[in-house]
């Protein structure tokens, strides 16, 4: 099973957009140690890590790209061009992706895209952009080396299938 | 657009492709061995060129193989116990008029390849390109 980091796909254009959401909840065990208070830092707050965003942003632009092809491509996250993270996301905040696709060939894929982040309470409930992460994919079967890897796409497993549904993308979760 | 204006633009893409330094970037410097290009890199490299390189009228596409050829070990006529025949350093020259193979009839290893790439493999590759556009 995928250790998901997008809760929900929420707009999609084909070969061109996919946005998904996150929402940031205390009840993942990770946000306890990251970080936990204790006598000598009684003031530590959790916090969403900054790698996770990347991998919610690498789901997102991985789907974006994967689609592309109908998901017969094993895509997998290459290379993180470029990752900026202006402030921190707590519990209780939604994350919002939304990911381009700027060119796709036969051997992969590069994408940019952006990271927003609000909040539920009165004066934190409106989208604020709190980063750009821009990401390289390969599609391995491709892969310069000629290396061969097994037949099953073992990247666009199941979970994924399911958000895809979940969005209404029943078309696409087939594929 | 000339040499040296080719030169400047690699130079930026390779800067951004690579987080490689300025004055790293001459034009000897080998993509692998000295500016530490993994293979991921040369698809960033193609993207970046193609985007610095298009105008609006003039779109500047290179396919998959074209700047870096691929599969290279998989013609046995090309490769013999790792090291390129006759027939496969034709195949190079052929298909890599951009690099500098005049060292290399010696070694002829495939696994030293792509250290023959430079910076100024590429700006040959882009100058030629230009050219026949």
């Amino acid at each position: 099973m995928r250790w998901m980091w997008i809760d929900q796909i929420v707009d999609f254009e084909a070969e061109s957009r996919m946005v998904a959401i996150k929402n940031v909840s205390l009840a993942e065990e990770h946000l306890h140690d990251h970080f936990a208070a204790d006598a000598k830092h009684p003031d530590a707050q959790p916090i969403m890590p900054a790698c996770f965003i990347v991998e919610g942003m690498a789901q997102t632009a991985g789907i974006l790209v994967g689609s592309v092809h109908r998901f017969r491509e094993k895509v997998i996250l290459a290379k993180v061009q470029k990752a900026v993270l202006h402030r921190e996301v707590s519990p209780g905040q939604t994350l919002r992706y939304t990911a381009t696709l700027d060119r796709i060939d036969t051997a992969g894929a590069a994408t940019t895209g952006t990271v927003e982040c609000r909040g539920h309470g009165p004066n934190d409930d409106s989208w604020q952009h709190i980063g750009d992460i821009e990401l390289m994919f390969s599609h391995i079967d491709q892969n310069i080396a000629g290396l061969k890897f097994p037949e099953e796409n073992f990247v666009f497993s199941d979970n994924f299938r399911t958000i895809l549904r979940a969005a209404g993308l029943e078309d696409l979760a087939e594929a | 657009m000339n040499r040296e204006e080719i030169f400047e633009k690699v130079q930026e893409v390779l800067e951004e492709a690579l987080g490689a330094d300025e004055e790293d970037i001459t034009p000897q410097a080998s993509l692998t061995g000295d500016l530490e290009a993994e293979s991921i890199d040369f698809l960033d490299i193609v993207f970046r060129l193609e985007k610095a390189f298009s105008s609006p009228d003039r779109p500047f596409k290179i396919s998959q193989g074209e700047l870096f050829p691929e599969n290279l070990m998989e013609n046995p006529s090309w490769v013999d116990d790792g090291k390129f025949t006759d027939e496969g350093m034709a195949m190079l020259h052929e298909r890599m008029p951009h690099v500098d193979f005049k060292d290399f009839d010696d070694d002829r290893d495939v696994n030293n390849v792509a250290e023959l790439i430079t910076v100024n493999s590429i700006v040959d590759f882009v100058d030629r390109k230009l050219q026949a556009n």
